[in-house]
């Protein structure tokens, strides 16, 4: 009896929280899609590809959780690149096992994190972006010196895959990647009620000299929000250096700091679920292309940016959430677009179409 | 001793680049992350010119450079403008012109290794030190220009419309200046430098799709070490950080893949020390 009654109101909540919001039900679709493609059998190149799509959805939303602090990072590769290879040494110099190589690869892109953290405290805008450009730079240097560590040119190579089943491998991917947006999700939400972070995070965005008059240590925020998103980045890094099997210095290149930034402002910046969509759909797209058309794909695939991003430069998650979602002018809930007349409260929704 | 010298070469073409940069910078408020990439569309326009078609080198080099200039104004005309307010999408959208360029460029051409013929051939001896007819071309060709911006800048009715936008935008609209069209010609000057110097260097070095990356890490490095839109720190700094690429590739063992390395490690560490750059003021938020 009990068990039913609490199955009852768990579809209640489901049916009161997320069927009624388009936004919501879409992402849950996505989900359970996503989820379910595990178990179907699909092309074990699709099933790759998919999984690259996770790791790169946790390292497009770790470059966001910075954006959302309003720190510009031109060098995400760097926190990337620098955990892949800790994971791919601790692998296959000293030979511990994955599962502690990805948590060893996510704490060394916190430390990267911090070390880019102090420079950066002072700096803003523009210097900020270009002084974070230099830290992959300076870190390739580093690889190049080192060639009986690092392997040099070539890199390392033969790393332990984490898991023989690709069905399991999609699946670990895939739920760490949902953890870790949940995560990020709820450490960037400005209305949560237990964390404070969300809203302290917007407040050093949007005016950090009141921040700081306001009582928030802005210089902790900030080294936390590096070492955070240095973390998320680290564990996407140590997923693809295990699953790609390879690093070589092209993780630290100068394109693996942009792809986050294209795929999040693709996405939505400031959104978390937003880089993720990016991420899915852009790396999916270009890798598509290559297949289509590979000599002009990465012309095509910069044109088709320019010209979306120039057609909608807020994002395609925010584009799409405003056709098809309304928030009432009254009671600030959300509703379907289509609806003339607020869900909760009854207010008139579309009052500038009417006066009209 | 040779160090010296190329360093001072690399240095004022460094400092051209970074001048054009910052002169964008300052009159038209973005961060032009395609800025180089014109210098290697210039290059190939002007191996297009000479070496395939076989039109007289110095007809060539002029067709490359209004070409090259041409894309690069069109490309900030029609993508660039209408999105600027947004800083974060113009990075991101110019950063997309290079990539596009380059893939444009290597689908044409290969990503094959070429060269163009130098304008002047042979070489001079200085203290015991060779040094290309080029080299000096170089170095004359980028001392003009230079000296051409700073009179054009100090003297000219646009020139000093052009330093007033970089100090403050909305003064200039109140003052009766079109803000939009001082922008357009600072863009067109900038444009302008990157192609000419690219045109005079491209002799020295190998034409290749992937040239434009590393002018531009040292042109960032340059101008946020000068101090954002400070033209005399953009010259200082070019020719430090030209000094200490040219030091450690000619010094150091594997000096060559460290190079950029130790040029941002100096600006980095600079900048820890003195965030606004070495001669850039503190800029207030700017008024929204």
């Amino acid at each position: 009896m009990k068990i039913r009654y609490y199955l009852w109101r768990l579809y209640k909540l489901f049916e009161q929280e997320i069927l009624v919001i388009p936004g919501r039900t879409i992402g849950s679709i996505g989900i359970i899609f996503l989820l379910s493609l595990a178990f179907i059998n699909i092309s074990p190149y699709l099933k790759n590809l998919l999984i690259f799509c996770s790791i790169f959805a946790i390292l497009a939303a770790s470059w966001d959780l910075l954006f959302f602090v309003g720190q510009l990072n031109l060098g995400h590769g760097a926190f990337f690149g620098a955990s892949a290879y800790t994971s791919a040494i601790l692998s296959s110099k000293v030979g511990l096992p994955v599962s502690l190589t990805i948590p060893m690869g996510a704490i060394a892109g916190v430390i990267i994190g911090v070390i880019v953290a102090i420079p950066a405290l002072r700096l803003r805008g523009p210097y900020l972006a270009i002084v974070t450009l230099a830290v992959p730079v300076i870190l390739e240097g580093i690889v190049f010196l080192f060639p009986q560590f690092t392997g040099g040119e070539l890199g390392l190579f033969g790393l332990t895959g984490i898991s023989d089943s690709p069905i399991f491998l999609y699946l670990f991917c895939f739920v760490i990647m949902l953890i870790s947006i949940a995560i990020m999700w709820k450490l960037t939400d400005t209305k949560s009620r237990i964390l404070r972070t969300g809203i302290i995070f917007c407040a050093i965005r949007e005016d950090e000299i009141s921040a700081r008059t306001t009582g928030i240590n802005t210089v902790k925020y900030k080294i936390l929000a590096f070492a955070l998103s240095g973390f998320f980045a680290g564990i996407s890094g140590g997923l693809y250096a295990h699953t790609m099997k390879v690093v070589g210095p092209t993780t630290l290149e100068f394109i693996f700091s942009i792809y986050p930034l294209i795929w999040t402002v693709f996405g939505g910046p400031g959104t978390i679920y937003g880089p993720v969509i990016g991420a899915y759909l852009l790396y999916f797209l270009s890798t598509e292309l290559l297949v289509i058309v590979p000599e002009i794909r990465m012309a095509l695939f910069t044109a088709i940016i320019i010209v979306m991003i120039l057609f909608m430069p807020e994002g395609i998650s925010r584009w799409v959430r405003d056709k098809i979602e309304i928030i009432c002018p009254r009671c600030k809930f959300i509703n379907v677009a289509t609806r003339k007349t607020c869900r909760v409260c009854d207010a008139n929704l579309h009052r500038e179409r009417t006066k009209k | 001793m040779q160090v010296l010298i190329i360093s001072i070469v690399l240095g004022t073409v460094y400092a051209v680049l970074a001048l054009g940069f910052s002169l964008i910078w300052g009159a038209a408020r973005i961060i032009n992350l395609a800025y180089t990439s014109f210098y290697m569309l210039a290059a190939y326009f002007f191996y297009v010119f000479c070496s395939l078609i076989h039109l007289d080198i110095f007809v060539s080099a002029a067709l490359a450079i209004v070409v090259a200039s041409f894309i690069g104004v069109a490309t900030y005309k029609f993508v660039l403008e209408p999105i600027r307010s947004h800083e974060t999408v113009v990075i991101l959208i110019s950063i997309a012109s290079a990539f596009f360029f380059e893939e444009c460029i290597l689908s044409i051409f290969g990503s094959d290794f070429r060269r163009v013929p130098p304008f002047i051939s042979g070489y001079q001896e200085i203290l015991g030190v060779r040094v290309l007819n080029q080299h000096f071309l170089a170095l004359g060709v980028s001392i003009a220009l230079i000296l051409g911006l700073w009179l054009f800048l100090s003297r000219s009715r646009i020139g000093i419309a052009i330093r007033a936008t970089s100090q403050d935008r909305e003064i200039v609209n109140v003052m009766g200046i079109n803000e939009k069209k001082v922008s357009l010609i600072a863009m067109c000057i900038g444009i302008g430098f990157v192609t000419i110097s690219s045109i005079v260097v491209s002799p020295i070095y190998v034409v290749e799709p992937m040239m434009w990356v590393h002018p531009l890490i040292m042109v960032l490095a340059i101008v946020v070490l000068g101090g954002l839109g400070s033209l005399k720190g953009s010259f200082i700094a070019a020719y430090l950080l030209a000094f200490a690429e040219v030091a450690v590739v000619n010094w150091l063992p594997m000096g060559a893949f460290i190079k950029s390395a130790i040029a941002l490690l100096v600006m980095v560490i600079v900048l820890s020390k003195k965030p606004e750059g070495m001669f850039g003021a503190f800029f207030e938020e700017e008024r929204l």
